[in-house]
């Protein structure tokens, strides 16, 4: 498909990333786990969207679902869309997907090891993705690889060394380098500086937020720290069992926070400034996903639960144009959530 | 009167590669008394990990002493190097990676009761795996599940109830709570915290979450690259930050506001020095906006700048300065 093909196949020529009403379930053996539950994002050109939720809330299946990479079996995606550039993903050929996966999008793992290989040095890995994407002989590659690894604050003398010689968050800035090298359209973090110091995570971050400028890259990113969302990100989704629960710009989450389970989140961060004050974590776990409640998934844990909530499924009703909410308390107008609204000078 | 558990005099864990020596850990010292918890932070790949596997001698450190109660450790062998080995316990970042996935939680904590040779019938065993359990809050329902069927926080609930089936004195935390979310991060920070009070452990807390390591630690010790650049109390170490490499850590931590004032971040330039035969010098002086002279001529030694607050740094300390 040519270029010009591509552009007319574009229902929204600003979206690089439209997820459409997906669904995603592990089916197992005698139970089926509901990891991702009929939810739709958009993603523009140029735009950082930060992906926040519980452990477990189907972060990592959004994105792998995205790729068309979820395990089958024992995944299924039951429905929806995943459209990159305008093309869906999801019906893709083999042969399709990877050439979209090796030039227009690319992933960091969470887990470091699922993309290196333990018998290539890493300067071989990070040059090898390096080949792939440009023309170019192995003794550039090999040069190209080698500033890929100071970029990310690793002596490039280290190329030479294998996966097992390096600490865990030295195989994990290997990772963003591999995925960095490649330049994509469309880059798909999951958690990936949990590993790293926060004046490397910061040199990281740097790095994405420049790619970002130069080539206007998208970027899904999933993380725990609200800090890096805050620091990087243009937009937030918040996931709680499987579903989008708030989501809106960086400002209406964090100053206007309207979920009962967004404030939790807030509410269990410790504070940098006050370091005896006592951590209020969220009371109880998530649901089970084999066996999710009918009405609010988080109904069992809200502060502000009334019959109504368990009962009923939510719907996504609109704050304002960018900021969207699933709860019903808000059906009473005069419902306030108790985290404050900040307003700064 | 100070009640030392813990003794590390001089330790040092060289790897070979093919460039030469690399100084993963470089004569680490430091003292730790029991019921207090020590927060080590630092650079990714600065030895951390490295540090605590040596003093468990999960790994040979290539010299050095460890004294736990009164014993170096590194001259153990046999029953007598068990005994001592159940006494330290490790909790690591992964629960995935770091519990057995063919073993039920039953199994997994069995293991570690079994491991002190104090309950010995099935019945015994299994009602100290119960109450251990509800120590660390697990529901009694998932004593049959495997790993995967749980969560993160659960599964990392496993991993603290199995080192507490060991009755240790002293559990070594390597990044336990990296891979939770924020809200399941503190139950198990309350955890921690509770258990020692209630069983008066010691810990050693290793993570890159600033936050963390400020609210759980007594102590904190920040290393780089293989050596330790500042320690002091907590609260002292926040708010009188002195050597160059801890004031840009401080300064980078990303602050989980939105619209408010921003704060000047200290960034790192220069090039990140090799662990491979680093020679005397800073470790630190390539990326240091401060270095002088004296940076390249000699690694500086640890010096008190206040009370029980030591820094290695040529800026400080040092007479005439
Ligand atoms: N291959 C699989 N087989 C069965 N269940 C799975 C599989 N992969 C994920 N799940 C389940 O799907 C749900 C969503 O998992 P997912 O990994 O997407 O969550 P996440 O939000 O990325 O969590 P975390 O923050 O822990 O990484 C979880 O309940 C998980 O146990
Ligand atoms: N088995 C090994 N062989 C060779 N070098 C090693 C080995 N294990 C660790 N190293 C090196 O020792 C140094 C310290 O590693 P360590 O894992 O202790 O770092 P860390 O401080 O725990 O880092 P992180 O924060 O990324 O976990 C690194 O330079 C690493 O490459
Ligand atoms: S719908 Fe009800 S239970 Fe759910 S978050 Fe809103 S108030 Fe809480
Ligand atoms: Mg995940
Ligand atoms: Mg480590």
């Amino acid at each position: 498909m040519n270029a010009e093909n591509r552009e007319n196949l574009r229902p929204d020529q600003e979206n690089v990333l439209e997820i459409d009403h997906l669904t995603v379930h592990y089916v197992l053996e005698d139970e089926t786990v509901e990891a991702v539950n009929d939810i739709s994002i958009q993603l523009k050109k140029g735009k950082i969207m930060g992906l926040v939720g519980e452990t477990g809330a189907g972060k990592t299946s959004t994105a792998l679902a995205v790729l068309n990479l979820i395990p089958d079996p024992p995944g299924v995606i039951r429905s929806g869309r995943v459209l990159i550039n305008g093309r869906d993903m999801l019906k893709l050929s083999k042969k399709e997907l990877e050439e979209v996966r090796g030039s227009e999008v690319s992933m960091i793992f969470q887990d470091p090891m699922t993309s290196l290989n333990p018998v290539f040095t890493v300067g071989e890995q990070i040059a090898e993705s390096i080949r792939l994407h440009e023309k170019c002989d192995q003794k550039k590659a090999m040069e190209r690889a080698e500033e890929m690894l100071s970029l990310v604050g690793i002596p490039p003398e280290r190329a030479a060394e294998y996966p097992h010689q390096f600490s865990g968050g030295m195989k994990q800035r290997v990772v963003i380098a591999i995925a960095l090298a490649c330049n994509p359209h469309l880059l798909l973090a999951d958690e990936p500086t949990t590993a790293l110091d926060v004046t490397i995570q910061a040199q990281v971050l740097d790095l994405m937020v420049n790619l970002k400028q130069k080539m206007n890259t998208s970027m899904i990113f999933i993380t725990h720290d609200l800090g890096i969302v805050a620091e990087i990100c243009d937009e937030v989704a918040v996931m709680y069992a499987g579903r989008i629960i708030e989501r809106g710009t960086l400002d209406d989450i964090f100053n206007h926070t309207r979920h009962p389970y967004t404030e939790g989140l807030f509410n269990s961060l410790p504070d940098i400034d006050n370091r005896t004050a006592e951590l209020k974590p969220i009371p109880g776990l998530m649901p089970d996903p084999t066996m999710l409640p009918k009405g609010c998934a988080f109904a069992p844990r809200c502060p502000y639960a009334r019959p109504e909530c368990i009962e009923t499924p939510q719907k996504e009703q609109a704050v304002s144009d960018t900021h969207f909410v699933m709860c019903s308390a808000y059906q009473d107008p005069s419902f306030r959530i108790q985290r404050q609204e900040v307003f700064y000078e | 009167m100070s009640d030392t558990i813990l003794e590390v005099r001089n330790l040092k864990k060289y790897f070979k590669t093919s460039r030469g020596m690399l100084h993963a850990v470089d004569d680490i010292s430091f003292t730790l008394e029991r019921g207090k918890t020590l927060g080590i932070v630092g650079e990714s790949g600065c030895g951390k990990s490295t540090t605590g596997r040596c003093i468990l001698r999960l790994i040979e450190p290539t010299s050095g002493e460890v004294i736990f109660d009164g014993e170096d450790v590194l001259q153990l062998s046999g029953h007598s190097l068990r005994e001592r080995r159940a006494d330290m316990q490790i909790i690591f970042q992964d629960p995935f990676s770091s519990l057995n996935p063919r073993k039920t939680v039953m199994q997994t904590i069995a293991e570690g009761v079994e491991m002190r040779g104090k309950y010995r019938t099935k019945a015994e065993i299994e009602g100290r795996v119960l109450e251990l359990m509800e120590t660390v809050g697990l529901a009694e329902r998932l004593i049959n599940s495997y790993p995967h069927e749980l969560d993160g926080g659960r599964r990392q609930r496993i991993g603290v109830a199995r080192a507490l089936a060991v009755e240790p004195k002293l559990i070594i935390c390597d990044e336990p709570v990296s891979a939770l979310d924020v809200s399941i991060q503190a139950q198990i920070l309350n955890l921690l915290k509770e258990l020692q009070r209630k069983l008066g452990l010691t810990y050693i807390f290793i993570t890159h979450d600033l936050a963390v390591v400020n609210h759980i630690s007594d102590e904190i010790m920040v290393m780089y690259l293989g050596q330790t650049v500042e320690k002091a109390p907590s609260e002292e170490l926040f708010k009188n930050p002195t050597h160059p490499y801890t004031k840009a850590l401080l300064s980078a931590i990303p602050i989980p506001k939105v619209g408010g004032p921003k704060r000047e971040r200290i960034l790192l330039k220069g090039e990140v020095s090799s662990p491979i035969e680093p020679g005397d010098v800073c470790r630190f002086a390539k990326r240091c906006s401060y270095a002088c002279e004296a940076c390249q001529k000699g690694c500086p030694a640890l010096k008190e700048t206040a009370p029980g607050h030591l820094v290695s740094c040529h800026l400080f300390g040092s007479p005439g300065k």
